[in-house]
């Protein structure tokens, strides 16, 4: 089991739930059923391409998945994948 | 290069904790008088950090805002007070930090940071400290402070969650030796056994781009304006800038370059993220339109498929008899703190297409949230749906409150 770790910007799109335990061996099939679950962050994740977006980082413990094998980065049992969206702080509207 | 500065004796019984301390002493204070900080914005992060940084004796501080003090910054921006508000932040700052030590130099900077002025002013100084509120000026303070070789100490917040780092200073990754060379299996085992990356101290570190290459697309990702911020948030990460920003100068301990430390006030935990040097960054040769790299586009070339709508013009054509469907785009959380009495339906801005069957085609619809932001979003998707005619309130029910019904609080 993969233990997956939601910023508050996307936990509105995952019923408020900071984590989300789903099944996997690489990270893109993580990623995948975690969507199935919640298909409204898909949008969130993923550009018009199906790519995972530049501003979203996704780490496996404390490594980033883009210095790995990216989507295809293999999962051991127990592993906890976080996923850290880019923050700036106060303006808007 | 200029004499350096010696401690008077005020001071040395002004920072005689500091100097006890075998790692700074009289030496490591001396650094500090001579040292120089920018300190991009005077907000949530800025607070904490010229406070302490000030406190701890940095010798030269410079300040750059365009602000002026409002009341509802206050419940984390702690260097400001309700005596300065109307104040402009920069001048409200330098009198407090003056307040908290007298014998360091205070530079203002009243504009905003841009890609004609950030070079002469980051040149100026030693380090720059990132406390700005929007994705253009972050990317554009990274920029500069790699353009300036200078080290940028980096700090982010949103709702109860932090990020800090430390950019374009020394300590960083590299591949070990024969690394190009390895096979797919020796890579693979090197990975297993954690020698794929070694940290360097000497290695020249990431900077921003090496953590997010690019910024979100406006409004993907709400503001704290729109989602809120904990005020305690900005006050434990900015110290974090501010501890950082001191061990540079001392160049004591082990920074956070290389490494992203994410807070979550929460569940109260800190986490460490490992920030490699991206292969496939471009190199930064130049400062660019970082509006336009933001995706943000000056409003009269946007076309809008509804009509725009300012409160005083709403107002008046409802006393004429105007009788639009209204539609609140906010959260529950601000329509408790304020709600228009004539809301026909709230619906968050989000969500706002799941509740379309209930708005009438055959009446005008006025859209409405805090200040006009998201209910432009949520016209656009409604417009998408086919409805034609739509009203998005500009400055919404913030200027609503200022301009029509000033019994209504503001927040």
């Amino acid at each position: 089991m993969i233990t997956i770790r939601i910023p508050t910007p996307l936990r509105a799109y995952t019923e408020g739930k900071a984590k989300v335990n789903v099944s996997g061996a690489k990270v893109q099939e993580a990623l995948d059923a975690l969507m199935a679950t919640y298909p409204q962050l898909s949008k969130h994740l993923l550009n018009s391409e199906g790519q995972l977006r530049s501003f979203i980082n996704i780490y496996v413990g404390d490594e980033d998945i883009r210095f790995l094998d990216k989507g295809e980065t293999e999962l051991l049992d127990g592993d906890e994948l976080s996923i850290i969206p880019s923050i700036a702080g106060g303006q808007g509207a | 290069m200029p004499e350096e500065k010696q401690l008077s004796s005020e001071e040395v019984a002004r920072y005689s904790r500091h100097l006890i301390l075998d790692e700074v002493g009289i030496g490591g204070q001396t650094k500090l008088k001579n040292a120089s900080v920018l300190c991009v914005g005077t907000g949530g992060l800025g607070s904490p950090v010229l406070m302490y940084l000030a406190a701890a004796g940095v010798g030269r501080i410079g300040i750059i805002d365009f602000d002026v003090v409002d009341e509802s910054n206050l419940q984390r921006q702690v260097l400001h007070g309700t005596s300065t508000i109307g104040v402009p932040k920069v001048q409200s700052a330098k009198a407090r930090l003056l307040d908290i030590n007298p014998h360091i130099d205070i530079v203002l900077f009243e504009e905003p940071l841009s890609a004609e002025n950030a070079i002469r002013i980051v040149e100026q100084f030693d380090v720059v400290v990132d406390g700005t509120d929007n994705f253009p000026t972050r990317y554009l303070v990274n920029d500069a402070c790699v353009l300036c070789n200078k080290p940028n100490v980096y700090g982010s917040i949103f709702k109860f969650e932090g990020q800090a780092s430390v950019f374009n200073h020394v300590g960083g990754w590299v591949r070990p030796e024969g690394w190009d060379t390895a096979t797919a299996e020796e890579r693979k085992a090197a990975r297993k056994n954690k020698k794929d990356w070694i940290y360097s101290q000497t290695q020249p570190g990431p900077n921003y781009r090496d953590l997010y290459p690019e910024p979100p697309p406006p409004g993907l990702v709400p503001s704290c304006a729109e989602g809120g911020v904990l005020g305690i948030l900005p006050g434990v990460i900015g110290c974090i800038q501010a501890n950082e920003c001191i061990k540079i100068i001392l160049g004591i301990g082990r920074t956070l370059s290389g490494r992203m430390l994410a807070y979550d006030a929460l569940n109260m935990q800190f986490r460490e993220f490992k920030l490699r040097p991206d292969p496939d960054a471009k190199p930064i040769t130049a400062l660019i339109d970082y509006q336009q790299f933001c995706g943000i586009f000056p409003e009269e070339e946007k076309v809008d498929s509804f009509d725009r709508i300012s409160v005083q013009e709403a107002s008046l054509r409802m006393k004429e008899g105007w009788e639009p469907f209204v539609l609140d785009v906010r959260g529950a959380t601000e329509a408790e703190i304020v709600s228009l009495d004539f809301v026909d339906l709230r619906q968050p801005h989000t969500q706002v297409t799941e509740i379309a069957a209930k708005l009438p085609k055959n009446r005008d619809i006025l859209v409405h949230c805090k200040m006009g932001g998201r209910s432009a979003k949520a016209c656009a998707a409604l417009a998408d749906l086919g409805y034609t005619r739509l009203y998005n309130l500009e400055g919404g029910i913030v200027g609503w409150a200022k301009e029509i019904d000033t019994q209504l609080p503001t927040y």
